[in-house]
């Protein structure tokens, strides 16, 4: 700890705390067993845009949600602008003069733009009100994206996307009793257009010299290469280098995400994939390339998380020929009131009537086929659904999708929270249904699982940017795709 | 023996029951004798909450937003037309109920249309509904009080063995929705739709159209309760239906039935009913005035939804 | 893209109650030319202001997505509580009439604690407050404070009481709801109640200054109520829960999404008053009087399902 450092060492350090906004001493931060962070350093320097880069459950949202006060950390020590102790709650954030825009937008869409200005500055109120709070949004707005042509005046809900992020965005720079210090900024450009986005990178660096730290998370490998002094890169909830933006490139950040270690244990070898012939779907996603799938064939949908894939297999979803795998259970997949039979067996009633009637029997004796061939953990399978862990929920919801009849399996990235030995039983029954005349279409977000795939389609901003051949199948290919 | 007691205590119509029963004891010792007749009497009148509570139960069943609030007019409509009908002769019955039927299910048909085609939400798409069904309903009737057909009015009335005959018709209805509810698909669908909307459709059920058929099913029962009503009650009156629109959720509420969806209490509406219907003979007998009675019910109502409340939070 | 039809929009979300109510209106002098007069216009709208009154109570719950089911009991109690208590001890009338709006504070208290659908608690609620009344006034009767009635009854030069009445109800809780920064938090509520929480409000005070507000606004339908029919009974006003939730879509708010439309809410009230007398003076009978109510009301919903307006709900 630097705080127990000799006198003399301390002065130094004193020193270098006056600079440091923020500062993170092994911290980590657990849910259940997951542990998403796992003993983090970093610091965030006054007047300094540190980018914070990493793969989709990294660890970089519970980082953010530590400096909002949203969350505490398991253990390890923060500082903020020199008091030590963690960030209580978003009211204690704001005093401290840390700013947010969340990568789900938190604009009220029923209210106007100054309306919404309004609710982050309690102290636009009175007489006279919502001139002044016009007034602070429009000329933010007019300092961060010059030319924008958004009215105080328009309700959230008329803006298109694009819109309401500049808004959000432009709304953590305005300052009416405290100023912003520390500007979180999450995926900020992900509905801007180039030139908006480039906006908000000049201005990052404008706000940076006048001395207000921004954090800007983003998969935009060139953004943070551009705007940043430091780049942060987290992989599998640990910081595994801060280094200047300026001994980096592109590449040398992609070999940091991926952990450097290159895959030994490649799943599949190229040779083992097979291309089918007969056509079973076609499909063209946002007017770009098509998406075709042969009988029997496993395609991969690849591309970073949050980039059309699961809109896509949602609008295909039909329910006479497709039977779909949910990856977010608790929106698409689980009914929480029922027991894990009942729900493995909603995908194929018809199999268990008997004149009319759901025949409970046939359906139990199924559930206890489907306990052993997925290897679910349940004593009992009339247990609610919700008794079992989320790796257990996901392989009933596997076994929902394979008991249809279906010919057609949509997959949305449904292997999140599933062990490894599951993942293989699963890889494995993927292979023999698919060997047995099921194609599959499954989304994922992690690399060894596309390597299961015979082709492999990378999404980007919901289209398709490239589409990868049985030999084509590598790590950098798809990353190449994905940025 | 104490796995029982906790499966029974698991139970959503447990609490109702259990509620029920001790509402009639008070009422019996209150009264010192006649339990047998306060039992004849509530499954009397509790016949008819039984019935559109039921139809209630599978729309709320739906989801979060759906509602009945057409019932009321529903069992106006129904009943006129049965009695109109019928015309008070006993070969009328048959022709009179199926009409009578008939108008149940177009009502539910256009609550339905209004809520899905036109995307109205459910609570003012009924609500609208109805007023027009009222309409429909003074117009046909045209002031006229039509008599039951002996046959039926006998039936309606009939308590051999202090159980009286329409409360065999509360028990059939019931008995056939909770084996609906349980062992069809569109009864795991109603469910399913309650439960997540979206996870069923991606589940590959019929949405839509379960969705349409529940409001259908609303309709038609409550046309038997208009009928049955009118027939119990020496012919159709306009207003007849008017406390069914509050009571039919207040049982669907009490008896256990999610109001968030997806899970049907059959047998909760049971204990509901004849719990709301003791409770008022009970604080009758205790010499209590109707408004006490009505304050008493208000807050059993919000007293059991803040426990159930508390069941979801945790 | 969205800009260019906002204004449009905004007007379009108020035109179509004002187009109906104006259609309304036109068709009753039309037929029956003599109510385009001060006494014609007073006599039609007399009713109109406590059931507006009402329908505000209701808009105050579906700004935060809330529904009351207890508003007509309740206006009952208040006419109860006015033609009893109010008039003969003051000092107790109004401390009721308070201890009221309080406890409509308190279920708001209770709804955000528990996380309950308030279509139950109010439902509830109904029988409690219906109890009461009935309690404090077990058969109609009762009589309206003097200065009530007087008010109430009170010409106005050139322009009919209702009709004043009924623009500043209209005006007062627009500018409370639409103008002022109070205003715009309770609306943030219902529109995403998780931003405004991270902003550091209090959902908890939201909802129950909304539910008191409720409350304020059945207060002064219930004393406008009394004022005009000089006694009071517990059922007065049983009607009121439906037709506030009516008039309240009607003039443009929504049941979701923290949407609502003062102005447009008290327009929607008037109409719904008007429409039975615009069916008494077409000749078709008392008779088809709700069902015009029920009529309007899905011609309206549907036309503006059909603009998509209520995509988004």
């Amino acid at each position: 700890m630097p705080s127990s450092c000799v006198p003399l060492a301390t002065e130094s350090s004193h020193a270098d705390r006056a600079h440091s906004l923020v500062r993170f001493t092994e911290i980590a931060k657990s849910f259940g067993p997951v542990r998403a962070l796992d003993g983090v350093d970093l610091t965030i320097e006054a007047g300094e845009c540190l980018g914070l880069v990493g793969h989709n459950g990294a660890g970089k949202s519970t980082l953010i949600n530590l400096l909002t006060g949203a969350l505490a950390p398991t253990s390890g020590s923060m500082e903020v602008a020199g008091a030590p102790g963690s960030v209580h709650d978003p009211r204690a954030a704001r005093a401290l003069g840390i700013r947010c825009v969340f990568q789900e937008l938190s604009l009220c869409p029923n209210l106007t733009v100054a309306e919404n200005t309004r609710l982050v500055h309690p102290g636009l109120r009175g007489w006279n009100w919502s001139r002044r709070a016009a007034s602070l949004i429009e000329a933010a707005l007019d300092t961060v994206f010059p030319g924008h042509r958004i009215r105080a005046g328009a309700t959230v809900a008329s803006l298109s996307l694009t819109e309401r992020q500049m808004v959000e965005i432009a709304r953590a720079f305005t300052t009416t009793d405290i100023a912003p210090r520390l500007v979180i900024l999450d995926e900020p450009t992900s509905s801007l257009d180039a030139s908006t986005a480039s906006q908000l990178l000049a201005h990052i660096g404008r706000v940076t010299q006048r001395g207000c730290s921004v954090l800007l998370v983003t998969h935009m490998l060139h953004e943070v290469l551009e705007s940043a002094d430091r780049i942060a890169v987290m992989s599998d909830g640990r910081v595994v280098g801060c280094d200047p933006a300026g001994v980096h490139d592109r590449d040398s950040l992609v070999a940091l995400m991926s952990g450097g270690t290159h895959r030994a244990s490649v799943a599949r070898l190229a040779a083992d994939r097979r291309t089918g012939s007969s056509q079973v779907l076609r499909a063209t996603p946002k007017g770009g390339e098509p998406l075709v799938a042969n009988q029997g064939e496993v395609i991969g949908l690849g591309g970073l998380a949050g980039h059309g894939q699961t809109e896509f297999l949602v609008d295909l979803f039909s329910a006479r020929t497709m039977a779909m795998v949910a990856g977010d259970r608790k929106r698409d997949g689980v009914f929480p009131l029922w027991s894990i039979g009942e729900n493995i067996s909603v995908g194929a009633y018809r199999k268990h009537l008997r004149h009319g009637l759901l025949n409970l029997a046939s359906e139990e004796a199924s559930a206890e086929e489907w306990r052993g061939r997925m290897k679910i953990r349940a004593p009992d399978m009339g247990n609610p659904i919700l008794s079992l862990s989320g790796g257990n929920q996901q392989k009933a919801l596997f076994a929902r999708a394979l008991d249809s009849d279906a010919g057609i399996i949509l997959m949305d990235d449904p292997m999140r929270g599933v062990d490894v030995q599951t993942k293989q039983d699963v890889y494995a029954m993927i292979r023999a249904q698919a060997a047995a005349g099921r194609t599959f279409l499954w989304y994922t977000t992690e690399m060894d699982e596309l390597y299961e795939c015979d082709r492999v389609y990378v999404f980007r901003e919901g289209r398709i940017m490239a589409a990868l051949g049985p030999d084509e199948i590598t790590e950098e290919r798809v990353l190449q795709a994905s940025f | 023996m104490s796995a029982r007691l906790r499966w029974l205590v698991r139970q959503p119509w447990s609490w109702s029951f259990a509620a029920a029963i001790v509402v009639w004891l008070v009422a019996a010792v209150a009264a010192g004798q006649g339990a047998g007749g306060a039992l004849t009497a509530a499954l009397a009148f509790g016949t008819f909450y039984v019935i559109v509570g039921l139809g209630q139960m599978v729309v709320v069943t739906l989801g979060p937003g759906n509602v009945d609030l057409s019932i009321p007019s529903t069992i106006a409509l129904a009943g006129v037309i049965g009695m109109k009908v019928m015309d008070g002769s006993n070969g009328g019955i048959v022709p009179g109920i199926l009409a009578a039927l008939a108008a149940g299910a177009a009502v539910g048909l256009a609550n339905a249309g209004l809520v899905f085609l036109l995307r109205i939400p459910p609570i003012v798409a009924t609500l609208s509904a109805s007023f027009i069904v009222q309409s429909i309903a003074i117009e046909i009737g045209g002031g006229l009080l039509v008599k039951p057909p002996p046959a039926l009015a006998w039936f309606a009335t009939a308590a051999p063995l202090g159980l009286p005959l329409a409360a065999l018709v509360a028990l059939a209805l019931s008995l056939l929705v909770s084996l609906v509810l349980a062992r069809t698909i569109f009864g795991r669908t109603v469910s399913a739709i309650g439960q997540n909307r979206r996870a069923a459709r991606l589940a590959g059920l019929q949405v839509n159209l379960v969705a349409v058929a529940t409001y259908a099913l609303s309709g038609v029962l409550s046309a038997v309760c208009g009928v049955l009503l009118a027939s119990f009650s020496g012919g159709a009156s306009l207003d007849m239906g008017v406390e069914y629109l509050l009571s039919s959720i207040a049982v669907v509420v009490i008896g256990g039935t999610s109001v968030n969806g997806g899970r049907a209490s059959p047998a909760g509406v049971w204990g509901a009913a004849l719990f709301l219907f003791l409770l008022v003979s009970m604080l009758n007998t205790l010499g209590f005035g109707a408004g006490t009675r009505m304050v008493l019910t208000g807050l059993v109502i919000i007293g059991v939804i803040t426990a159930a409340g508390g069941e979801r939070a945790a | 893209m969205g800009r260019a039809v906002l204004p449009v929009r905004v007007d379009a979300r108020l035109l179509l109650p004002v187009a109906t109510f104006v259609i309304l209106l036109g068709a009753i002098f039309w037929l029956q030319p003599r109510t385009m007069s001060y006494f014609g216009l007073n006599l039609m709208l007399n009713l109109a202001v406590p059931l507006a009154l009402a329908t505000i109570a209701q808009m105050m719950f579906l700004t935060i997505n809330d529904l009351d089911l207890s508003i007509g009991s309740f206006v009952g109690l208040v006419a109860c509580i006015t033609a009893t208590w109010l008039h003969d001890r003051p000092w107790l009338g109004v401390l009721a009439l308070l201890g009221c709006i309080a406890g409509y504070a308190a279920v708001g208290a209770l709804v955000q604690w528990r996380q309950l659908p308030s279509i139950v608690v109010t439902l509830g609620l109904s029988f409690v407050w219906l109890g009461l009344a009935i309690l404090l006034l077990p058969s109609p009767g009762g009589n309206a404070p003097d200065w009530l009635a007087s008010f109430v009854g009170f010409h106005m030069p050139l322009v009919p009481l209702p009709i004043v009445a009924c623009v500043v109800i209209g005006l007062f809780t627009h500018v409370l709801m639409m103008r002022t920064s109070f205003g715009v938090v309770l609306r943030g509520m219902g529109g995403f109640s998780r931003a405004v929480e991270r902003a550091g409000w209090s959902a908890l005070r939201a909802r129950m200054t909304l539910y008191a507000l409720a409350g304020c606004f059945g207060v002064l339908s219930g004393l406008a109520l009394v004022g005009l029919t000089t006694s009071a009974d517990a059922n007065i006003a049983q009607r009121y829960t439906l037709l506030s939730v009516a008039g309240s879509i009607l003039g443009g708010c929504s049941f979701f999404g923290g949407r609502i439309a003062p102005i447009g809410t008290v327009i929607g009230a008037l109409t719904l008053a008007l429409a039975s007398s615009a069916l008494t003076f077409l000749h078709l009978g008392a008779d088809w009087q709700v069902g015009a109510q029920g009529a309007i009301l899905i011609a309206v919903l549907a036309l503006r399902a059909l603009t998509g307006r209520e995509r988004e709900a």
